[in-house]
């Protein structure tokens, strides 16, 4: 998987995040976020990022996305440097981020009306804006705000969104992290079918070790930070479609989701519970202080 | 609500019933009865307190004279479109018989040049505020959207904002005044002195709480928008027109609505000096002539200003709903 990156032109990784430190300044001095992150990945791959809050996924998928720019180290998309955002690396924000004052037909429309003003005529755009509203299952609310629809559905249309920009890389910051658990099955469900259709490649943030193993193809997991850097990466083989009842029972199935959290509950166990444990004992000393 | 007259079927639908009338009682006592109460306490206080006082015009005016003084300020406007009317019709009889005696007689129009009555100058007034506001707006909101698109020029900005911003209109008026009268030269001038001075000392006064909140409603746009055009790579002026502008509005009217007031406030103050021919200057001539009826006049102008004051709000912030998407405000 992590074989050389070999030297000719035709045989270079589609997506190329090289050793990237990101270094932030702040008023204590430089805070090392992230420390020689490196992965490579294929067209086509669903990748799956995963790690305690804080360790830097996001910042990782900024800096693919361009909105961040490392310190040190740099990302390659076929082989050309990522020096600032655009269409070709959609974003699925977490939040949906959809504006308030558009219907979810417009918001598609203003990224579609960007990107494909010079290729496509009036009509395609509008047949093309409400494709991807279909594949969402959002036609049927295409003209209401997103003030007006569920969190799940602004969700949906945020991801329409990103799709219809035709993007080479699809990233996706937690896209179900705010929803509820029956509406994020029914999101991932939703999402494999989409990539059984289109096969995007895609990186995806996410907390969720069911949502990490049934959607991806490989799961990169974070160590924590500061100086983060990818811990592990593990292959998820199972075969596609997938279906979450079915890998219920499965023994491949559980024994990744048992390797996944193996690695953030044991080998990558969260500082903070300590300290919230010394703190405890610290206001338990500070009781029998005053008892005394 | 009557319910005796009402056929109860069901012990829910008499309790519904009592629900609902109990509500539309509770909204009748906040909407109308309790203002209609604090109204008549404060007329009657009014009334108390005006005969004790007694000033060197006589008795301080209470309600009553300034009805009065409401219909005769009325009767003058009416009056006074007579004398106009009537002045017309002499100017094109006269016109016509001069016509008659000589076909290469070229008629001469004169307009009507008779005293300004209150309504007059009402509309004097409104005219002005919303020619100062609007000069402030043309000003303030595209400055604001930059300074808020721009932390250095807000930073560079910021003092300078801060300083004049508590500025009283009084302090601008000499200087504007003056101004205007070196540079506003002209023989048929579109319009007169008095009306610039007051616009722009209005323009001046108002032009900060604009200039400010859209300052920070654009620069506290929502990052994750923002993100959303840099991922789309949009050009300065879609961005500005498709994100900042939207998503700044509901900032941009609050400072409108506050600009408004100000302007109005500062719109009296300005007409006094100015002697622009408004609300301001009608209360300042009636302090001069200091006639029986001078307070009770005065009085009214105060009530008229006071609810003009309050329509304009009601109108911008009828505007406001209709503009902006975020329908909470």
């Amino acid at each position: 998987m992590n074989s050389p990156i070999q030297a000719s032109s035709t045989n270079y990784p589609f997506l190329n995040i090289s050793q990237i430190d990101m270094v932030f300044p702040t008023a204590t001095g430089d805070f090392t976020a992230l420390k020689d992150v490196d992965l490579q990945i294929k067209k086509g791959e669903f990748i799956s990022l995963i790690g305690h809050s804080g360790c830097g996924k996001s910042t990782v998928l900024n800096i693919v996305a361009g909105l961040y720019k490392a310190t040190k180290g740099g990302v390659l998309l076929k082989n050309r440097e990522v020096n600032e955002a655009g269409p070709e690396r959609a974003v699925v924000f977490q939040n949906h981020s959809l504006l308030p004052w558009l219907t979810s037909y417009q918001n598609v429309e203003l990224a579609v009306k960007q990107v494909f003003n010079k290729t496509m005529t009036k009509a395609e755009m509008k047949d093309w804006i409400e494709y991807n509203l279909k594949l969402v299952h959002m036609d049927h609310a295409m003209h209401k705000r997103p003030d007006e629809i569920s969190g799940g559905m602004k969700q949906r249309v945020g991801i329409a969104r990103a799709l219809a920009m035709q993007p080479e890389v699809l990233l996706m910051d937690e896209p179900f992290g705010a929803l509820d658990a029956l509406t994020r099955a029914h999101m991932q469900d939703s999402l494999m079918e989409i990539q059984n259709e289109l096969n995007n490649t895609v990186i995806m943030i996410t907390h969720d070790v069911d949502e990490a193993v049934l959607l991806s193809d490989r799961i990169v997991m974070m160590t924590n930070g500061p100086e983060a850097t990818i811990g592990e990466i593990l292959d998820v083989n199972l075969e596609r479609p997938r279906n979450r009842l079915a890998l219920a029972k499965d023994i491949e199935y559980n024994r990744l989701r048992s390797e996944v959290l193996t690695f953030l509950y044991e080998k990558q166990r969260k500082v903070e519970n300590i300290t919230t444990k010394t703190t405890v004992s610290t206001s338990e000393e500070k009781k029998l202080v005053n008892e005394a | 609500m009557n319910s005796t007259t009402v056929n109860i079927n069901s012990p829910s639908q008499a309790e519904r019933l009592m629900n609902m009338s109990k509500k539309i009682v509770s909204k009748f006592t906040d909407v109308m009865l309790l203002p209609m109460v604090g109204i008549a306490i404060f007329l009657f206080l009014w009334n108390i307190s005006a005969k004790s006082i007694h000033t060197s015009l006589g008795e301080f005016p209470g309600p009553n004279a300034v009805i009065e003084q409401f219909y005769s300020l009325y009767d003058e406007h009416v009056t006074e479109g007579k004398k106009a009317e009537a002045f017309y019709q002499r100017q094109e009889v006269r016109n016509a018989a001069k016509l008659a005696k000589n076909p290469n007689y070229v008629a001469k129009i004169r307009t009507y040049t008779g005293k300004e009555t209150f309504l007059d100058q009402i509309i004097t007034s409104l005219v002005t505020v919303t020619a100062g506001f609007l000069l402030a707006a043309i000003i303030a909101i595209p400055l604001g959207i930059w300074m808020g698109l721009n932390k250095r020029l807000n930073s560079a900005f910021n003092p300078i904002v801060q300083v004049f911003k508590p500025v009283s209109p009084l302090a601008w008026l000499p200087l504007v005044t003056m101004v205007v009268s070196a540079l506003y030269v002209s023989d048929d001038p579109m319009v007169s002195k008095s009306f610039l001075t007051s616009m722009i000392t209005v323009s001046l006064c108002s032009l900060w709480p604009m200039l400010i909140n859209t300052s920070i409603g654009v620069s506290s746009i929502d990052s994750d928008l923002l993100n959303v055009s840099k991922v789309l790579r949009l050009p300065t002026l879609t961005h500005i027109q498709k994100i900042v502008l939207p998503a700044s509005v509901p900032m941009i009217f609050t400072g409108m609505r506050l600009s408004f007031g100000v302007a109005w406030m500062v719109l009296i103050a300005a007409e006094m000096l100015a002697q622009n021919p408004g609300l301001g200057k009608f209360v300042w001539d009636e302090f001069q002539n200091g006639s029986s009826n001078s307070l009770a006049r005065i009085m009214a102008a105060v009530i008229v200003i006071g609810f003009i004051g309050f329509l304009l709000d009601r109108v911008m912030l009828q505007i406001q709903q209709k503009v902006s998407w975020d329908k909470s405000l």
